[in-house]
């Protein structure tokens, strides 16, 4: 290495701190010291405040496993789901060779930019008994459907809400894949599904990895959901966690569960990752 | 063409799928009856009382101002974490990568009260301020989450190449870097303001009395029923955004068709 | 550069906005922090002009929102309107401040019936002014059901299977199970509480949902035939749908009051003082009612109702007799997780 060479590094290194460092800072400010909060509460007693793990214990609670599992359900078959919806969509819309890539992700983004509540109180419009789709059915003399207070609604609306967050970072990595290398694999004498499985899709892993992601975590923390749609038929996590902070007023208990359930999410997104070779490995796990 | 057509009939079907409630707004706030179960008529009325609510003008304004400015301070500071991070080497990179995801697998419940029991700690004031900080803290990792692949996918040789030439980082980043990650910069934007948007939670918990915003008084009000100026007020933006949207996109098809035209 | 003039535009906005351009108050301000949709606004309006302070009005949608912001206290609020239990427990909590009554003079106008029953939860009436009061009840549709609907029987009944909306609210929900087999709605008792539960098992299978607010547009669209719901909403989802009726069911119910208290943190508790006076002045205490319909404890103001079906209405102001079978909530301490754990339990149980 010779001096100059010596001195580029240096700057760069020192280029590397100015870059990273305020963001190294606003993530202890904002990020790890609250965490910290949830820790110490997770891991403390309510009255005493000296050290317990009864708080993580919790979630070994029938009722609490119970509903553990059927979040955990409920929101791995909406992620699937949206997955299936969006990957096709994601390929139509890049052969339509859209010039620009921002009207595409307004379009898809626009719906949420109404109140998320009442999306979801408009959907009871729409499912329940004397409610849109029944009228159109009984109007052309078919049975009517019941939807409404399922979780086959609960799973509706999960994806209807979070379909987005799923097509926008496949979409945008799609968008990014070249043609020569879609034209190379071609002449090579691949044909369309060997191509999609062999090229576009190892290519496209990161934007499902951050669609996964997107997806999988807000569906499992959801409640809302289920108590407009679900009839409040099915008790979720989210509002297990909910009630321990607002009821019960026991944030020992509400930091505890969270905290279970946050290590749950990691492990999970780990083993997604494991699968994104490209990712050089984004998380410590 | 068989298969162009099946491949716009999907698109078609899944923006039906997206837009179907809003279609339902909207024709709500034509209803004369104050509850969405029962069609009273139709009117304008709501769209009258909408422009003498101050409540509702107010509350809009700030969540404006609030889902804007947290989106840009999110993306600014987001991007340039991204641009950080990709070069970080593994392990830090790893590091930051679950703190930046710590964020996002927390409910919506814990952040919000993590939040304010850290401001009551440095005994820092709530209103305007913590709402748009916490939001930005809240949001942020969305946008690198998004710009992070799109780092990934741009080589790095470019850059250096153009360091070489003797551009300075800061060029070499506003002009090749930033237009190869735009996308993702953009997607990220979108998403940190479309969030911001509808959060109801942190708002709530980090708020003084004087802040409202859209969501909290749709909250606030789903105990007694909702008031129909808020529908009205949806279509309003709705049909404003679309309209733009499809004129920016129309100007833009133009030019190009224009420039095409100029080229032959 | 047409983007930077809008950012600049956008952030000169919120410089005025933020700056405030209002005008001056003389008297101060009064922080109040009451339900969503609670009030009549021009009520807020008239205060302002008549005692020139400044009310700096925020909404909050059930207790358990409002609860924790009050008793962090990060925010300072002068005047706040929890529910009954709500407020016995900030009193246990120490967290209001006692009211002095050489500031309320209104109170007179208060029907000392009310005073005498938020005893129950705030004794010798020391911080707690009723607002609104109201019971819970069954709203049900006279074509689809096939006799008068008297007993909470109705809501258990497998007849009714799939017409049935249950209010999706632990002490509410365990308390008309209770109240239903017979015991107090504030029981502290194991055994009964494992009881209700039990029965609200069985009652799982003839539900249709879960809900609090949206009730209301259910049973108005006719998508039930039965439901719980608050007093306060049944005249008005009447008056939409002529079809339904509500009954306070004979083995009793639940009858809360909202009031307002003082956070002993406020910072203009005579403010908040003068607030809560002009809240029960007859006039206004009339104005609100006539808006929002819940029934006013304010015996002036029923007076002055003119349209004598509303005056007369026993739903808007039921007869002593059906107000002895009510209790009001008490705030149970560490009973109320054992309230919230068997809820739950009846929730994950599958039949």
């Amino acid at each position: 290495m010779n001096k100059r060479e010596g001195r580029l590094a240096k700057q760069n290194r020192l280029r590397q701190h100015l870059l990273s460092t305020p963001y190294v800072l606003w993530s202890i400010g904002f990020i790890v010291l609250p965490l910290l909060m949830i820790v110490y509460y997770g891991l403390t007693s309510r009255d005493g405040g000296g050290f317990t793990l009864e708080n993580l214990k919790l979630i070994w609670e029938p009722t609490h496993r119970a509903t553990l599992w059927l979040s955990i359900k409920l929101s791995v078959i909406s992620t699937i789901i949206c997955l299936l919806i969006a990957y096709p969509l994601a390929l139509a819309l890049r052969a339509l060779r859209l010039k620009s890539n921002g009207f595409v992700i307004l379009l898809f983004m626009l719906p949420m930019w109404m109140n998320f509540l009442l999306r979801t109180i408009a959907w009871q419009n729409i499912l329940e008994k004397n409610g849109v789709i029944n009228m159109l059915l009984s109007a052309v003399g078919l049975p009517k459907l019941n939807i409404i207070n399922t979780p086959t609604a609960i799973v509706l609306g999960m994806v209807y809400d979070f379909l987005p967050f799923m097509i926008i970072p496949i979409y945008n990595v799609l968008s990014k894949i070249g043609d020569d290398v879609i034209q190379a694999a071609a002449d090579l004498g691949a044909n369309y599904f060997q191509i999609l499985w062999r090229v576009i899709l190892p290519l496209s892993k990161p934007g499902i990895v951050s669609g996964l992601t997107m997806v999988f975590v807000p569906s499992l923390t959801t409640f809302v959901i289920s108590d407009i749609l679900g009839g409040g038929n099915i008790l979720l996590i989210g509002k297990v966690i909910e009630q321990k902070f607002k009821m019960a007023n026991d944030w020992n208990a509400g930091c505890g569960l969270s905290l279970v359930l946050m290590v749950f999410i990691f492990i999970c997104m780990a083993i997604v990752q494991k699968y994104d070779k490209d990712s050089e490995g984004t998380s410590v796990w | 063409m068989v298969k162009r057509l099946i491949q716009k009939g999907y698109i078609g079907l899944v923006i039906v799928f997206l837009y179907a409630p809003i279609l339902v707004l909207m024709v709500l706030s034509f209803n004369g009856s104050k509850y969405r179960s029962k069609w009273g008529g139709f009117t304008f009325k709501w769209y009258r009382e909408l422009l003498e609510n101050e409540k509702i003008l107010n509350a809009l304004w700030t969540t404006l101002l609030l889902a804007l400015f947290s989106a840009l301070l999110a993306t600014v500071l987001g991007t340039l974490a991204a641009v950080a991070m990709n070069r970080m080497k593994k392990l830090p990179k790893a590091i930051m990568m679950s703190i930046t995801n710590i964020p996002i697998l927390n409910s919506e419940i814990v952040i919000g009260i993590s939040m304010m029991l850290l401001y009551f700690a440095i005994s820092f004031s709530l209103g305007f301020t913590s709402v748009l900080l916490a939001l930005t803290a809240a949001h942020m990792p969305y946008v690198i989450l998004n710009v992070l692949p799109k780092l990934r996918q741009t080589s790095r040789s470019t850059y250096e190449a153009a360091l070489d030439l003797g551009a300075s980082p800061i060029s070499a980043f506003f002009k090749i870097v930033l237009p190869d990650i735009f996308p993702g910069v953009l997607s990220g934007f979108m998403l940190a303001f479309t969030l911001a948007l509808d959060d109801f939670v942190i708002t709530h918990f980090t708020k003084d009395a004087k802040v409202s915003t859209l969501s909290t008084v749709i909250y606030a009000e789903t105990r007694r029923g909702i008031e129909p100026e808020i529908y009205a007020l949806s279509t309003i933006m709705f049909t404003a955004v679309l309209v733009l949207l499809i004129v920016v996109n129309r100007m833009k098809a133009g030019a190009a068709k224009k420039l095409a035209e100029q080229q032959k | 550069m047409k983007k930077s003039l809008l950012v600049g535009a956008l952030v000169l906005g919120a410089a005025m906005v933020l700056g405030g351009c209002g005008k001056e108050y003389k008297n101060g301000e009064v922080v109040v922090y009451n339900w969503g949709e609670y009030i009549n606004e021009d009520v807020i309006e008239m205060f302002e002009e008549e005692y020139d302070i400044e009310v700096v009005y925020d909404e909050f949608t059930e207790n358990e929102d409002m609860y924790p912001i009050v008793s962090i206290g990060e925010v300072n609020y002068d005047v706040v309107c929890p529910s009954d239990y709500m407020v016995n427990r900030m009193i246990k909590e120490g967290l209001l401040a006692e009211l002095n009554y050489d500031n309320i003079p209104n109170i007179k106008n208060i029907d000392p019936k009310y005073l005498k029953s938020a005893e129950s939860f705030d004794p010798g009436n020391k911080y707690a002014v009723p607002y609104c009061w109201g019971t819970v009840g069954i709203l049900y549709n006279k074509t689809m059901v096939d006799e008068p609907i008297t007993s909470w029987s109705a809501i258990f009944d497998e007849k009714y299977k799939d017409e049935i909306l249950m209010i999706d609210s632990v002490r509410d929900g365990m308390g008309i199970a209770l109240k239903y087999l017979g015991y107090s709605m504030n029981t502290t008792d194991e055994a009964q509480l494992e009881e209700a539960k039990e029965l609200l098992i069985s009652q799982r299978p003839f539900v249709q949902g879960y809900f609090v607010d949206e009730v209301r547009n259910k049973m108005i669209g006719e998508e039930a035939a039965l439901g719980v719901i608050y007093s306060g909403e049944a005249i008005y989802t009447q008056r939409e749908n002529s079809d339904l009726e509500y009954v306070v069911p004979e083995e009793g119910s639940n009858v809360w009051i909202d009031g307002w208290v003082i956070p002993k943190n406020a910072k203009n508790k005579e403010n908040a003082e003068k607030w809560i006076n002009f809240m029960c002045r007859e006039d206004i205490a009339l104005m609100n009612f006539e808006e929002i319909t819940y029934s006013t404890p304010n015996a002036a103001a029923r007076e002055l109702i003119e349209d004598a079906d509303i005056k007369n209405s026993t739903i808007a102001f039921p007869d002593e007799e059906t107000l002895n079978r009510c209790e009001a909530f008490q705030y149970l301490g560490e009973t109320e997780e054992v309230y919230l754990e068997k809820w739950n339990e009846m929730k994950t149980t599958q039949n």
